[in-house]
């Protein structure tokens, strides 16, 4: 899981926090590179990237769109398996190749990449510019190309999975909203992580093989380069045109997910099945045309700037879209506060608060000042880290008995809601402020800055505070393998009493999935009403009662 | 040892939560599950409440706590317009904002589980989505409006008669240039640059590069009321003017000239009366990652009166006068406090 690897997290808040402190534990992590106590900059800056490396890549994607498009796409449309299970395999082990490769870069002489999670060159072309830019920065790349070849081998399974292999009765428009943003995220990433390959192919020529693909009149190290007539902005515009799906990549699964739980917690149907669609839809093909939203400060065109500005705001209609129905959805409802439900609302309060900070962000005229301060780190682990793992969690705590036949340990399930929920905003809330005050982001001190150094005490209770939220995700690590092993059991094949077809299954389903014939399906997947004989919900393998229609829409 | 006490602590906290989870596991096969989760869902319910005024208070005690230690006011036109584009931000998302936030912990505190109640279905509404649809359009249209308005504004060409000053960052510091009494700044090529006496690769060869005044430092001197143009470089990696006290900021990307211009309205001593504080400086800071030195590139820039700025600027010595011309005695390059150098004519 991931919640290991946020041990970074850890590391480097206790430099922000105690500039001028020295801890015995970093040198035990560190070593050489935090020598009496003292974090070297250049392992802060290593560790800061591939913080945002590992959890935006192979935490967020990877245990979002990776882990819940497998598992409950075959499950809840009506499949045996996937589509090509030998693609799935070899996804999972590029996926893993990825991940040591990347993990490896951190025990190497001269570091990791340390360029920040976005690896601009000509910082990150050029040896000379940073210690983190040698083997370090080809180490990042190649994880990187493999991460994007495992990510295309998933979602093009994904997609054809879902458009052939529907069980009879299972039109698009009754499948469940998790297999709808299921769908969308693979579309995403299909059509992106090809330019970020390419980005990095071409990163790797300028690197290696002389090109001046992002390099041009540079002088460094005492003398001038030969490369003329590059852009650097070039790999800007290749990055964030993979970048900005890739939020929404994240972000997808996580409201699909959420929008199942909070419908089957709340015993009511998703309110606006369609304008949900409608809005994955819009959010899909918005996503492509938002991109330089993340370089207004770049000296681009400020006529083509003007265009993104509409462009991006125009993405806060399907997301309002999506937060009013969900409201719509647990009102009147009969709430039941299942682990999985509190995470549900949880992602919902911090979407909300995540997503009304891009709009001071999407316009260019406020950005020009907020750009790279802590305003937008506020703003993106607000919304696509945290609201992301909140959705995460719940699809965890909720189809956890499905996947092992145990329940996760409810006590402990809301312990790891409460601190976290908390810890969240406390951690992010303050950070808005900091950004409005033009703290610069990736600083790795800012006691010597006359505008800045009045936030030291805060800085130290965020640290403290993301601290004691680290350790409360220990608890979550703890109850998810002691209830492997140990859970209540589950008896009901359907405890949660839900519509979708993963419940019709035996309680550990095996090899095909189900048992006999593969159910057949009569009707949408949010039928919570009167069954007619004291139930509140009619799964979807149900045939319709005489004179009953289907009618959702 | 207080790192050994350190993890035995939380090892014991572990341990006393993972036997509070298992008992209230045992307590509810007790006391029978329905029984319990019931009283449970009804804790949780009112736990929503609390949650709700907790995280209004927080707000509230969080803004109390920050805004003494914000940005002082803005100190230039676009920063004017800036702060009102906040607000009125602020004021569309702040409506939002509670409204949202309240209505979620409202309806899940309200539409707790009360017993096997017959589900009210309620699956479709095109008015109300209507509805919701069009009031964020519009919101979102009047921001675009406002935004687009200010932005291109702000980046419109510098008026005539503007200052022209020329930044550079390089790992890990700023050198600024000014064109000297032609008013003209002269051509530079990366490949003429060297540490020891051209560090912006001047060409010699222009005759308007004679008279350029260069501050090693990154020192910014700009007149109050008077706009300035700054054209931005960078020698080697990407950097980034951030100029937070004018609410502005640029990247300096190297092969490509970008430029920022803007009105300072507030002198650095006005300003130290307005925060009251004696050590108040305009910083640069630079806001693009640029290598393990990114945190330490600082430079700092003067808002003075034109009087104050003749005066600066009668003192300084061309950098061509400092570096090559034979008659100065200054050939090791004096750096930044130009005050000591013997001053030139200059017209």
């Amino acid at each position: 899981m991931g919640n290991c690897r946020r041990l970074d997290v850890g590391l480097f808040r206790l430099q922000l926090g105690f500039p001028e402190q020295t801890f015995s534990v970093l040198t035990k992590f560190l070593g050489e590179w935090a020598r009496g106590g003292k974090m070297d900059p250049e392992m802060y800056y290593g560790l800061v990237t591939i913080h945002g490396t590992v959890l935006v890549f192979f935490v967020l994607t990877g245990g979002l769109s990776g882990t819940f498009s497998n598992f409950l796409i075959p499950l809840q449309i009506g499949a045996r398996d996937m589509a090509s299970p030998f693609l799935n395999m070899l996804s999972f082990w590029f996926f893993a190749i990825a991940s040591v490769v990347m993990f490896s870069s951190l025990f190497i002489t001269t570091g990791p990449a340390s360029g920040g999670c976005t690896s601009y060159p000509p910082l990150s072309a050029m040896k000379e510019a940073s210690m983190g830019t040698g083997l370090g920065m080809d180490l990042w790349l190649a994880s990187m190309a493999l991460f994007v070849v495992s990510s295309l081998l998933g979602g093009l399974n994904y997609i054809v999975t879902v458009l052939n292999m529907r069980t009879k009765g299972m039109s698009m428009t009754r499948m469940p909203l998790t297999i709808w943003a299921f769908l969308f995220t693979a579309v995403l990433g299909v059509l992106s992580f090809p330019v970020l390959l390419s980005a990095a192919v071409l990163l790797l020529f300028d690197r290696h093989a002389g090109t001046s693909f992002y390099l041009s009149e540079i002088f460094i190290a005492g003398k001038a380069l030969p490369n003329v007539g590059g852009s650097a902005i070039l790999y800007q515009h290749l990055f964030w045109f993979l970048g900005h799906p890739e939020v929404y990549i994240i972000m997808l699964p996580a409201m699909g997910m959420a929008s199942e739980i909070l419908s089957t917690h709340s015993r009511k149907p998703i309110f606006g099945y369609f304008a949900m669609i409608l809005s994955l839809i819009g959010i899909t093909v918005l996503a492509f045309l938002v991109w330089a939203h993340h370089m207004f400060v770049t000296g681009m065109s400020p006529f083509l700037g003007g265009i993104f500005v509409l462009l991006t705001l125009l993405i806060a209609i399907p997301s309002a879209v999506k937060v009013f129905n969900w409201l719509t959805t647990i009102w009147k409802g009969n709430i039941r506060f299942t682990p999985a439900m509190m995470f549900a609302l949880g992602f919902v309060s911090l979407f909300i608060s995540g997503g009304l900070t891009g709009l001071f962000l999407g316009n260019s005229a406020l950005d020009i000042h907020l750009h790279d301060t802590y305003f937008v780190i506020a703003h993106f682990h607000i919304v696509m880290g945290i609201s992301a793992f909140f959705g995460m969690f719940a699809g965890i705590y909720h189809w956890f008995p499905k996947m092992y036949g145990r329940f996760m340990n409810n006590t402990l399930g809301y312990v790891h809601f409460f601190i976290t929920f908390i810890g969240a905003y406390v951690i992010f809330w303050p950070m808005h402020y900091e950004g409005v005050a033009g703290m610069p982001r990736r600083y790795y001190d800012y006691s010597n800055w006359e505008s800045f150094k009045q936030f030291a005490d805060l800085n130290q209770m965020i640290s403290v505070a993301a601290i004691i939220v680290f350790f409360a995700q220990l608890i979550f690590v703890f109850n998810y393998f002691v209830s492997v092993w140990k859970g209540r059991k589950v008896t009901d094949p359907n405890p949660w009493k839900a519509n979708s077809l993963e419940w019709t299954t035996p309680i550990l389903p095996g090899h095909g999935n189900w048992d006999g014939p593969i159910p057949e399906v009569h009707r949408w997947a949010y039928d919570y009403k009167d069954n007619g004989e004291g139930g509140d919900f009619i799964p979807q393998n149900v045939p319709l009662r005489e004179g009953e229609a289907d009618d959702h829409h | 040892m207080s790192g050994l006490l350190l993890v035995l602590l939380v090892a014991l906290i572990f341990v006393v939560l993972y036997q509070v989870a298992r008992s209230s596991e045992m307590v509810a096969r007790i006391q029978g599950e329905e029984i319990f989760d019931k009283r449970r869902n009804k804790i949780l319910a009112y736990s929503m409440l609390v949650l709700m005024v907790a995280f209004f208070v927080g707000i509230y005690a969080c803004h109390q706590y920050m805004m003494p230690l914000m940005a002082p006011i803005a100190a230039s036109d676009h920063g004017k317009n800036y702060d009102f584009m906040f607000f009125v931000t602020l004021v569309v998302t702040g409506i939002i904002f509670v409204l949202t936030q309240i209505l979620l912990f409202w309806f899940a505190f309200k539409y707790q589980r009360t017993g096997d109640k017959v589900p009210f279905h309620f699956a479709h509404s095109t008015k109300l989505e209507l509805v919701w649809t069009t009031i964020p359009a519009i919101a979102m249209a009047v921001l675009v409006a406002i935004g687009l308005k200010a932005w291109f504004t702000m980046t419109s060409d510098a008026p005539k008669g503007a200052m022209q000053i020329e930044i550079i960052g390089k790992q890990f510091n700023w050198i600024s240039r000014y064109p000297g009494p032609d008013g003209v700044l002269g051509k530079r090529y990366f490949t003429n640059i060297n540490d020891q006496d051209n560090i912006l690769g001047l060409d010699w060869k222009d005759q308007k590069n004679m008279d350029d005044i260069i501050v090693p430092n990154g020192e910014i001197r700009l007149v109050k009321d008077k706009p300035v143009e700054l054209i931005i470089g960078s020698r080697d990696v990407i950097h980034d003017v951030g100029l937070t006290h004018f609410r502005m900021k640029m990247d300096a990307v190297p092969g490509i000239t970008s430029r920022l211009w803007f009105t300072p309205t507030i002198t650095t001593r006005e300003m130290k009366e307005i925060t009251g504080n004696e050590n108040f400086v305009y910083e640069i800071s630079c806001d693009q990652m640029c290598g393990v030195g990114h945190y330490s590139m600082r430079a700092v820039i003067i808002v003075e009166t034109q009087a104050e700025h003749d005066a600066w600027l009668a003192k300084q010595q061309s950098y061509y006068a400092q570096n090559h011309a034979p008659a100065t005695p200054a050939a090791e390059a004096p750096k930044v406090d130009s005050s000591k150098n013997i001053t030139m004519n200059i017209k």
